[in-house]
Parts: structure tokens; sequence; C-alpha cells
């Protein structure tokens, strides 16, 4: 390859790797060496004392513990003849810390070599993990030959060159960052896996809800959203209430949030606005109703059904929308296609997939409880991460 | 409104008379402008007798490119005005009817002649000539400069349609109008890039002592520049001995009530407009010297529900009533766009550069 990645910066590995990489032989999914290698990368990142500070490397440092992975195996039983595809390229989110981490775990744990691109931005959590990453990767040479993690912008050039070496290219969403890397073609025989825009909302028992610590609730609804400024494919939009006490739970559950957002969460001007200018807009078609509020940190739309309108009315940086509901199932306007999850409050995951999944609803890929709306699974978004980065060799 | 002095009015008299308008307007647009009438509703807004000017509802400007928002019906639109579109943003959109137009004009007239004297002068227009000629659909560059052409008597364009500097045609105007003094127009840009950049180069210099420009359209393009209001005018008058320079702050969803620049370089609110700053937590009114938000008010717009706008410009109060150039009413800076902060999340991830 002419080199139009020399010039990157290689957080982990550097570009003559990434040449090497196209010819090593593939690992089964769950190979021992990768398996071992999350493992220690878990225990370093464990026993860091500055990781502690970040909530978002310690929960990874969990994820990726020898018994969590086995854990995570388990339902793939013996996975006879499959093999990693061979070169994944991935294109991280470029605003979440973290997720890059992720994407990464799971190429390695299909059988892949793999080249991250990692997010732009300066998060301390992306320096702490690659420096845990490589000091584990000196001891592993099996697969320090396999995963090259590096930084770039907007250049072409450097997407078009690992699009057209990579054998399966994962790309972290938003719809524009679709549009854009599709720009680069990929090898005819090789996959990818696009994670669109989607949109996700959360269901509360209001009478269960109030027998629940508030202030537990409100940290596990704000880690769901203004962690990721409400802007994660993963955070609730929408809050769909059920019960008697639905008046006195809002009023408990936002004067909760609000303790804990104030103090905590700069809202900048320009989401201000904008905050302002989709209340207005909801107003405008579908009669919405902001919520008198003390300041702009919560910006509450009530609206009176959940329609399936409502999911071009997104917006993030704390914005949502609210309803009441008899049933669970009048939310089955808002689980087409775009649907992804559903975080529960004072309710069961399973209570709810009983009401909805009969229905066959075109959308929702994950029902979980507030505050799990971010972990990360093998299974994402529709899609299995280890069946889709490996190939299986037929025998007859 | 048009018999009213513009800079006369301190805060005891405007005030009130202003909320007195925006409750007329802003009645006169809830009755037919139902988009607007459900966003009342939606704010909770309900008109009270005591409503004080920044009580009044705001609309983000962004609505205006997203979405038609008219209190005429269609047939009563005379002319649709757009942005000029920074570059990869979608135009606004303003439907404006004879009697909007008619007022925007009249505005303008009164504002500026308070600063430039009522007389016309000769004027050379610091653009080229077709950017006017599509009159179907105004820019705001196009509506600017036929706006302002109203204070001019002999026009003479200074660019010609490639955007070359027309050197030999200016010599003669000025030539024709010599010991006089001549306005000169254009839009911010557009007088850095292709008149400043241009006699800066001459070798013979042009004499514009006796000039007075008028520039607006704003500082974003020059941002990337770093070029200063300070260094912009300084610059000029070294270039060809500009001494007088008026910027002035306007938008295209609210012509003709512009804020235009005082001899001391303040910006200063009209008796047909306001501006309040807003703090981004809770949208209150900033005190003096505080940055925030502009929210910019006008009595012209009727044909849509342009009245109350909140801008994405970041600017201060810097008085009222008291600035030392003697017009009455508030006068601000404007700081410039709002910081994007880069929003955290995974639907957003490969914007488009800009």
């Amino acid at each position: 390859m002419p080199f139009p990645l020399d010039h990157l910066e290689y957080l982990v590995g550097a570009a003559e790797a990434i040449q090497r990489m196209a010819s090593r032989p593939a690992l089964p999914p769950f190979a021992p060496s990768a398996v071992d290698f999350l493992a220690e990368l878990s225990k370093r990142l464990l026993g860091d004392a500055e990781a502690r500070a970040y909530p978002d490397v310690i929960a990874f440092g969990f994820w990726c513990r020898k018994a969590s992975v086995e854990e995570m195996r388990r339902p793939y039983g013996v996975l006879k003849n499959r093999l990693g595809r061979g070169l994944a390229f991935h294109v991280a989110p470029s605003n979440v810390p973290v997720n890059f981490a992720y994407s990464l775990a799971a190429g390695l744990l299909a059988g892949n070599a793999n080249v991250v691109r990692v997010p732009s931005k300066n998060f301390p959590q992306v320096g702490l993990i690659c420096g845990a990453i490589r000091d584990v990767l000196a001891r592993v040479p099996e697969i320090a030959a396999r995963i090259c993690l590096v930084k770039y912008g907007h250049e072409k050039a450097a997407t078009d060159a690992l699009s057209a070496a990579c054998d399966a290219r994962i790309v972290w969403g938003g719809d524009d960052t679709i549009r854009a890397i599709r720009q680069s073609p990929l090898p005819p025989r090789a996959v990818e896996i696009a994670f669109a825009d989607r949109y996700s909302f959360a269901v509360a028992d209001a009478d269960r809800y109030l027998e629940l610590d508030a202030a537990r609730v409100a940290q596990d609804f704000y880690n769901d959203t203004y962690l990721t400024d409400q802007n994660a494919c993963t955070s609730p939009q929408l809050v769909a209430w059920r019960g008697h006490a639905v008046a006195a739970a809002q009023a408990r559950f936002w004067t909760a949030l609000h303790a804990r957002v104030a103090g905590r969460y700069a809202l900048q001007a320009v989401p201000a606005v904008g905050k302002r200018a989709a209340a207005c807009r909801l107003a405008a078609a579908l009669g919405g109703r902001l919520a008198p509020a003390p300041d702009n940190l919560i910006t509450r739309i009530a609206v009176s059904r959940p329609c399936s309108e409502l999911i071009d009315f997104k917006y993030h940086s704390g914005f949502f929308a609210e309803c009441a509901v008899a049933a669970w199932d009048e939310v089955l306007p808002l689980c087409g296609p775009r649907c992804q999850t559903i975080a529960c409050i004072g309710v069961a995951p399973g209570e709810v997939a009983a009401s909805l999944v009969p229905h066959a609803p075109r959308g929702v890929d994950r029902i979980v409880p507030v505050g799990r709306t971010l972990d990360f699974a093998l299974v994402w978004d529709g899609h299995d991460l280890i069946r889709e980065l490996s190939r299986v060799v037929d025998c007859m | 409104m048009f018999e009213l002095a513009p800079f006369a009015w301190d805060r005891a008299a405007k005030e009130p008379w202003l909320a007195a308008q925006l409750a007329e307007l802003t009645r006169h647009h809830r009755d037919r402008c139902p988009a607007y009438r459900r966003m009342l509703d939606g704010l909770g807004f309900e008109l009270r007798p005591d409503a004080r000017v920044a009580d009044f509802p705001f609309l983000p400007v962004r609505l205006f490119k997203e979405m038609e928002l008219r209190s005429v019906p269609a047939d009563a639109v005379f002319k649709t005005m757009t942005s000029s579109g920074t570059t990869g943003q979608t135009p606004s959109l303003i439907a404006l009817d004879r009697e909007t137009a008619g007022s925007q004009q009249k505005a303008l007239v009164k504002i500026v002649a308070d600063f430039l004297g009522p007389r016309r002068l000769p004027m050379l227009i610091l653009d080229c000539p077709s950017v006017v000629k599509d009159r179907a659909l105004f820019s705001a560059r196009g509506a600017g400069i036929l706006g302002f052409s109203i204070f001019g008597t002999e026009r003479f364009y200074a660019l010609d349609d490639d955007m070359r500097l027309d050197v030999a045609g200016i010599r003669e105007f000025l030539a024709r109008h010599a010991g006089q003094p001549v306005l000169l127009f254009g839009f911010t840009f557009m007088v850095w890039q292709h008149f400043y950049r241009e006699l800066a180069r001459l070798e013979t210099p042009l004499d514009l002592s006796r000039g007075i420009l008028v520039h607006g359209g704003g500082w974003k393009k020059l941002a990337g520049e770093a070029v200063t209001t300070r260094e912009f005018k300084a610059r000029l008058a070294e270039a060809c001995g500009l001494a007088r320079v008026h910027d002035y702050y306007g938008m295209v969803e609210q012509t003709g009530s512009i804020f235009m620049e005082c001899e001391r370089g303040h910006l200063h609110a009209s008796v047909f407009s306001d501006v309040i700053p807003r703090r981004a937590l809770d949208f209150a009114p900033c005190a003096v010297g505080e940055p925030g938000i502009l929210e910019v008010v006008s009595l012209l717009p009727r044909s849509y529900p342009g009245h109350c706008l909140l801008t994405e410009d970041e600017g201060r109060l810097l008085g009222e009533d008291d600035c030392p150039c003697g017009r009455k009413g508030k006068y601000f800076e404007v700081l410039g766009r709002l910081a994007n902060a880069e929003i955290r999340g995974c639907s957003d991830t490969y914007a488009v550069p800009t």
C-alpha cells in the first residue's frame, strides 16, 4: 500500500504493522490468547489508581475480566470451524470516550486483527486505556501484531486506505458519519456493520417508582442521559409513565434529577437555544407543552400520547418528551425500526417485553433497567458481533 | 411610530410604550399564524397587562430556517427574503407583505439618517452589480444594498461581476464629487476581501478622507483572519484616509430595525427595536456588562412572527441612556457567534467539516 497512513498518530502499533496484519492468520473466536490479553488488560485497569476517577474505564475493566468474558462466551457454545474474517477496521464514535475499547474487544474476541480509529478529542480515558494496552501488549506479541489504534481527523485518504485493506468495517454512526465513511469503498468480499441513528426511551411505573430511592434512580437516569449529553443512541428521549400516582411520581423524579444535574452538568448556550427551538417545533407540530422549570437544565415537554412522529423531534442535552399511558403496549408507536433501547424504571424489563414482543415491533433491540442503557454487549443493535465478524468453514 | 425621533426616548418613556406595542404585535401574530399560536401555548405564555418587554416570548431564529412562519395569506406575500446562507447552512425564508416591507424601509431611513445626516450623498457600493439583479429571491446582501441605496444620489458599484475592483471608475467617481462627503456601503467581508486588500496594493492610494463607510453582515468570515473591529478601522484609515466607519448589526429576519454603531463604537437600539442579552442557564436577562445570548426585538414584522428572536450571537449591554454620543436607549456590543462546544454522544460523531 502506498501509505497515506504514515503520518497518522498511532497510540498503539504503527503504520507498518497494518501492512503485516493483512497476512496474519485469523484466530478462532474467543481464542485463549485474546481472552488472556483482555484478562490482563482488566487487571491492569482495575489496579490503576488513576483509572478509578473514571467510572467508564472501570466499567470496561470489569466487562473484560476473564469471568465476564467466559460468561459472554457461554451462549455461543462450541463455535466449530469458525475463524475471524481477517482485518477489522473500526470507526469509533469520536465523542464517546470508551466505546472504542469495547469495539476493539469485540473484534478481537471474534478472531480478527483490528485497526481502530479512536476519538479525535483528547479524553483522559483514551490515554489511560491505550497506555494499559501498550503495557500488556509488550508481553503478548501474538496479540500485539493484531492491534493498531490510530487517531486522525477528516482525512479521507486514510479512511480510503484502511477501508480498502479491511475484511470488515464497523462504523459507529450517526447517519452522517455512516454516509461519510461509505464514500470509501470496501473490497468486494468485505462486510460492514453500521450503527445508525436510533431512538431510545424510558418506561416508568409511577406507583412502584415512589417506593424506590429517588436519588439512586436519578443517578442512574443521569448516567443514561446527561453523561453522554443525552446524545448516545441509547439515551432515553421520552418517559412514558403508567400507574395511579403519575403526577406525584413525575414531581419527585424530575426534582431528584434536577438535584443530580445542577452543579454537575454545564449546559452550553447553543444547546440551551437548541432545546428552546426543539420545544417550539414540537409544540407547533404535535401540541406539546413545556413543563414549568426553574431553569433550562431539564427541558420537559408533555405530549398527549406516544405517537411515532415524536421520533423526529428528538434533541439532546436534557430534552425529554413525557406522557402517561394506561398499558405498556401503548408505547408501540415508538417501537418502529429506529427504536433501540427501552430503559425501565420501577418495572421489570421482562414485564415490558411480555407486553411488547407479542405485537412484533419492527424495532426495540434492548430492554434494560434504568442506569444500564450504556452497558455494552456482544449482541448490539441486533448485530451478533462475534458471528458477523467471523466466518464458518463449512464441512459436509 | 415613524414620526418618532429614533434615539430620543429614555427607558422610562420607551419601556412601557414598547411593551404595549409588543402586546399588540404578539396578539396580531397569535391570531394569524397557527404555528406561532401553538408555540405560545406550548411555552405556556399568557398575555398579561403588566408584561414588560423582557417577558414576551422569543423564538429561536433558527426556526425560520426550518418552517414557514407567516401571519399573512400566501397571496399577500410581496417578496421573500433569504439570508445569504453561510456555507452549508439552510437559508431563512422571510415572507414580506407590502406593509412590512414599507415599514422596514421607513425605519431604516430614520435610523441611518441619525448617523449620516438628512442629505443624500454620492454612494460607492462596495459590491458587484449582479448581487441585486435577482429580484424574486432577495439575498441579504442584495436587500441591504437596495435598502441603503436610498441614501445615495449617484450610485456606483466599486466591483465588477468578476469581483475585480474598478479602480479607474472609482477615481472618476471621486473626481466628479471632489470636496464632498461620499457614502460607502458594503458587507464587512466584501469590504475587507475585495476593497481594502486591493486598495492596500495601489501605488497611488485613493483619497477617501471625506468618505463615510457603513458596513454590516458580520465578522464571522473575518474571524478566521483574526481581524478585529479596531484593526479593520485602523487599516482602512491607513489605506485610504477613511475616518468615519459605522458597523451595523442586523439580520434578514429583522430587516430595517438595524443596530448602528455610533461615533463611540457602540451599537444602539432605536425606538423600533430592543436588545436583551440572556443567560443560557435560565434565559434570565443579563446585567449590564454580562455576556449573554442576544435576543433582538423589532416592532416592524407584521407579516411573520419575528418580533422577538433569540439569536445565536453572544453580546453584552454596555449601558442604557448614557452613551457619550448622546443617543438614548440601550447600547451594546456583539462578541461573536455562541461557542459551539462539542456535544458528546454517538449520533454526531463525524460532523462534516465546515
